[in-house]
């Protein structure tokens, strides 16, 4: 599976520039969606039930659309992004999908947010040829441009990240004997699966393996087992809330692991300040946005320029959400994708451009860290860097790693 | 009685026309259209099984969601594992769902009210959790869920995919709403609704209790279960996340909504259950753009007041309501005692 | 073994906060017949109120009691406004309110409060209290918390005359309106209490979950299975059923993972713990139909 992510590498790049450049002077070629005055964007996102905690993307997204049309939109054309609610259940988004695609006649989606939703879609969009862009889910299945050449993702995979964690065990914890929570979902089985892959042989290392539902109130039984069950090293794959609870458990109940942490929780406001600063220092995480809680990007042109956005388009919000960072990012790698396809708004010419970005700087990725596509390359980030909590925020350290270097 | 049978068949004519006007009015009976009222006659099924159960048999359940999930993973396993044809699901879940259903029906025997509304709770809770279960993944493939075809129409009928799945889900409908109104006409069905309002008294002329409860059980299940099957078939995907313990509480609402204890009230209950979703959305993006309000008006949150307003004026559901209308609007026309008359005709409710 | 006594200490703490839950929804059970699944989201909404209080600067306490103070009072409005006119409406459209007020207060909250996670302090002093390493200060204030709630409601009951006048209310309207009881205030006040009831459960609820509009919603299930446990009509029943449920679905995964480590063979674990715990319950129903601690109710034909 990974196989086709590691060979793609460069070389691409030169021949791809020239189909790209810039089609101002092309005729104008319009699909569903698009017309001289406006492009309709289609968006899932979980408002309510479980996961609505990602309901702020959906409205950071539309606020973000509206300031393009402030800005007197794409190549002269509006923006019409209709955002629907599918409360995380893949029934409903393929509901609302249908709706979006054959009733409001949207040029494509993008950003559609979760695993199984997007699982429940994915076939057919492929069948109906409209773009499903910059998926907002780190599973790996996103980028398989062969069998699904209408499909893409946009941030590093679960998979990929597990691995690197895995290797970064293996080379710097003396005898390591690990204990893992999961989340009994899609999400949590992605890190897993990728946690054994990169562990390989030394994969009989993981001595506990512990898992939770998301309505479970507390993770305290679970932490207790892990404890017990006389692991050195603890790989946390869980959301905020219980990220939280179990480092803080663990402080609680003496026992002091080498910590491992996965991104979906790597937030000082939600994560680590819950958990208590004096409990989590040491923790490893990687990265690939900056987040805005972290005061060492405090002057930072872009998150500067950031905060000067989310002052005036999303007043009242609260900051310290790396949420709004994430939406704000995929949305600019959007607007980049539509500002390039020019008046050539066909569906065909939007996958074209989406897979053509050449080392694309991206406002809030991490330095060094750029967006780069190819016909064959439909992961668009899939750099992190690894960081370790110290104080009251995280350090960066090491290079930056990807797919290729783990 | 004649009159209303007279307006069903013009109904049922009516819903198998529809889908030819496609030439004429290509817009309006778009594939999306019927895709939704295919969605909607799955969930008057699975409310029609639900009503069964607590409308006529006076047992509450929390839970009928699960037979949902039992129903369309036992179809999406068939068709997955096995290849077997769509058509033949149906069967063969509304079998596992009836022994499910039965099974359950035995313990819930001893319980009653609030306690049997906890133990199919627990029944909806319990079953994602199963679906995970380490032993059983290689068949239901686990949190990953499994991915299905669409079935095609048969005999190179010139139809689409979602014009066919309209006329398969449609006929499954009528065949079951058929099937029902002649269970609950029989003496099977006056038993069980004896059952329902007086079991102490059902009990004394005869009438085995336990055993009606229990079938009662599992056909309601076999219900929700074929529901589940056909879903399994529109969506094309199933996976634990869909069956999550709200699609309980909205087949609840739906029975509700539409009329405890009437027929047509599980077919209004289904649209609602579908439309009420929708328009909830529609509603929350009008006051945010078009009315221009501030406020942060979830869709969500229009969900919870168009529920409460709906109970406000229709209390007994809208086939009660209606029906109240109807009788009061002929009364005060007539005068006299019809009223009265139509207050204790209302659909029993409990 | 110091496994089994942190697992059972760390039941007994998760116990407390089903057990302060239900009596929440006995609460309201006892003065109105209904079950309210709208208590959890009411409780969380409390919650963020005292948050808020605090985030304005009032101190852990004042707001604490002003809290619970708004609580009675949204509980009464609720109960007069809402509920009132629908006094005659069967059961389970009563029930399809209730999850009208879940959706409106969970996704308000929401709105108001955004969707991320908050700490919430504790009010107990962080040393000196506890038994280090089994269970935290925290744990065992809301243990005591929860006795104490149940106290007062005990003595409310027994020894007061608005007490009676409720119990009376409740078991048999007609008389208790000939004596001159007012029947409807009487349940607009459980309501009342049994919001004020749910701000202590949620505010001790807080710390230990992470306030966001959510956490609720896996609580008030266990609340459930605890109350009815114990006997949905009887607070303290419903207090030994929320510990009761909390060590149970401890001691489940414990007993699972002892089974794997002795035999090798995975049966049951975290995934299945909430599954099994809920078929001991309902065996447990189908054995005394009214609860461990529940009288039954004969009816007469």
């Amino acid at each position: 599976m990974k196989t086709n992510r590691r060979t793609f590498v460069g070389g691409l790049g030169a021949a791809t520039m020239l189909s790209g450049s810039r089609v101002a002077f092309a005729q104008k070629k319009y699909d569903d969606g698009a017309t001289d005055k406006e492009i309709k964007i289609g968006h899932t996102n979980p408002y309510s039930g479980p996961a609505s905690s990602y309901g702020v993307i959906g409205k950071c997204e539309e606020a973000y659309w509206k300031s393009v049309n402030d800005r007197g939109g794409i190549n002269g054309r509006m923006i019409k992004f209709i955002t629907l609610d599918d409360g995380y259940n893949p029934s409903k988004t393929v509901e609302m999908i249908r709706q979006l695609v054959e009733q409001d006649k949207v040029l494509c989606t993008y950003n559609t947010l979760g695993t199984p939703t997007n699982t429940a879609i994915h076939k057919y969009m492929n069948q109906k040829k409209v773009p499903m862009l910059f998926l907002a889910t780190g599973a790996s299945k996103w980028g398989k441009p062969k069998e699904f050449p209408w499909t893409m993702g946009y941030q590093p995979d679960y998979h990929t990240e597990a691995v690197i964690y895995a290797k970064h065990i293996l080379a710097n914890v003396k005898d390591p004997k690990i204990a893992v929570l999961m989340q009994n979902d899609d999400y949590g089985k992605d890190y897993w699966e990728g946690f054994k892959e990169g562990m390989g042989k030394e994969a009989g290392r993981i001595v506990k393996h512990v898992t939770y539902e998301v309505t479970d109130p507390t993770v305290d039984s679970q932490t207790i087992q892990m404890k017990d069950s006389g692991a050195n090293v603890f790989f946390n794959i869980s959301i905020p809330k219980f990220a939280a609870q179990s480092m803080r458990k663990a402080a609680e109940i003496g026992w002091k692991p080498v910590q491992y942490l996965n991104n979906v929780s790597g937030q000082v406001t939600t994560t680590m300040k819950p958990a208590g600063f004096e409990n989590v220092q040491g923790v490893i995480t990687a990265a690939w946005l900056k987040d805005p809680t972290d005061k060492q990007w405090d002057n930072d042109d872009e998150m500067k320029a950031w905060r000067v956005w989310m002052e005036k388009w999303m007043p009242g919000a609260n900051l310290g959400d790396v949420n709004y960072v994430y939406a704000y990012s995929v949305s600019y790698l959007m607007e980049q994708t539509l500002k390039k396809c020019g008046d050539d708004l066909t569906r065909e010419n939007l996958m074209k451009q989406a897979a053509n970005h050449q080392k694309l700087r991206v406002p809030g990725l991490l330095p060094g860290i750029t967006v780069s596509t190819s016909p064959t390359d439909f992961y668009p980030v899939q750099a992190v860097q690894l960081q370790r909590f110290k104080g009251e925020s995280w350090e960066l350290f090491g290079e930056i790693l990807s797919a290729e270097a783990s | 009685m004649t009159s209303s049978k007279k307006w069903l068949w013009v109904l049922i004519a009516l819903a198998f026309l529809v889908p030819l006007l496609r030439p004429v009015l290509p817009d309006i009976v778009s594939d999306y259209r019927l895709f939704l009222v295919s969605t909607m006659m799955i969930a008057a099924i699975a409310v029609l099984g639900l009503n069964l159960l607590t409308g006529f048999n006076g047992q509450i359940s929390l839970g009928h969601g699960a037979f949902y999930a039992v129903g369309a993973y036992t179809a999406a396993v068939l068709m997955d594992h096995l290849n077997m044809p769509y058509w033949a699901t149906l069967p063969a879940a509304a079998i596992v769902c009836f022994i499910v259903g039965y099974l359950f029906g035995l313990p819930a025997l001893k319980l009653e009210g609030h306690y049997l509304a906890l133990a199919t709770f627990a029944l909806a809770l319990a079953v994602p959790q199963i679906l995970k279960y380490k032993w059983l993944e290689g068949l239901t493939g686990g949190v990953q869920g499994i991915v299905l075809n669409k079935p095609e129409a048969p005999f190179g009928l010139p139809l689409t995919e979602d014009q066919w799945l309209y006329y398969y889900i449609l006929v499954v409908m009528v065949l079951l709403y058929w099937a029902a109104a002649n269970i609950l006409n029989s003496r099977s069905g006056r038993a069980m609704m004896a059952i329902r309002d007086y079991a102490i008294a059902a009990d004394t002329m005869g009438i085995d209790t336990a055993l009606y409860k229990t079938v009662t059980f599992g056909i309601s299940a076999a219900y929700t279960g074929i529901a589940g099957a056909l879903s399994a078939s529109a969506i094309a995907f199933v996976a634990p996340d869909s069956f999550n313990f709200f699609l309980s509480i909205k087949f609840l609402i739906g029975l509700v909504v539409g009329g405890i204890g009437s027929l047509i009230g599980s077919v209004v209950g289904g649209i609602f259950y579908v439309l009420v979703d929708n328009s909830a959305q529609a509603l929350s993006t009008f006051v945010k753009n078009d009315l221009g309000l501030q406020f942060d008006l979830s869709a969500y949150t229009v969900f919870g007041i168009l529920l409460i307003v709906l109970m406000y004026l229709m209390p007994m559901g809208i086939v009660g309501g209606v029906y109240y209308l109807v009788q009061n609007l002929r009364s005060s026309m007539r005068g006299g005692r019809a009223r009265q008359q139509a207050a204790e005709k209302q659909p029993a409710a409990r | 073994m110091e496994q089994f006594l942190q697992q059972v200490a760390s039941g007994l703490a998760n116990g407390a906060i089903y057990a302060c839950v239900a009596l929440a929804l006995v609460m309201i059970y006892v003065s109105t017949d209904h079950i309210n699944f709208a208590q959890g989201e009411m409780a969380m909404f409390s919650t963020y109120i005292s948050w808020q209080l605090m985030s304005w600067g009032v101190s852990f306490w004042i707001a604490f009691i002003l809290a619970v103070v708004l609580s009675f009072v949204l509980g009464v409005v609720i109960e007069r406004v809402i509920l009132r006119p629908l006094h005659n409406a069967p059961v389970l459209s009563i029930v399809v309110v209730f999850i009208g007020l879940l959706a409106i207060f969970n996704s308000v909250a929401g709105a108001i409060w955004s969707y991320l996670i908050k700490e919430y302090p504790s009010p107990f002093p962080k040393s000196s209290f506890g038994i280090a390493g089994v269970i935290g200060p925290h744990q065992l204030g809301v243990v005591l918390v929860t006795l104490i709630v149940l106290g007062l409601l005990f003595a409310f009951f027994r020894y007061t005359p608005l007490g009676l006048a409720m119990r009376a209310a409740a078991q048999n309207p007609q008389m208790a309106r000939l004596v001159g009881v007012r029947v409807d205030w009487m349940l607009a006040l459980g309501w009342g209490l049994a919001a004020a009831v749910g701000a202590v459960a949620g505010i001790m609820v807080a710390h230990i979950v992470y306030l966001d509009p959510n956490m609720m919603g896996g609580i008030l299930l266990y609340a459930f299975a605890g109350a009815l446990v114990g006997g949905i009509g009887n607070p303290g029943g419903a207090v030994l059923g929320g510990f009761i449920v909390g060590v149970l679905e401890n001691m489940v995964a414990f007993a699972g993972n002892q089974i794997e480590k002795a035999s090798g063979i995975y049966i049951i674990g975290n995934g299945e713990k909430l599954t099994v715990a809920l078929i001991i319950v309902i065996f447990v129903l189908t054995v005394r139909p009214a609860g461990i601690f529940g009288r039954v109710v004969v009816k007469r034909v």
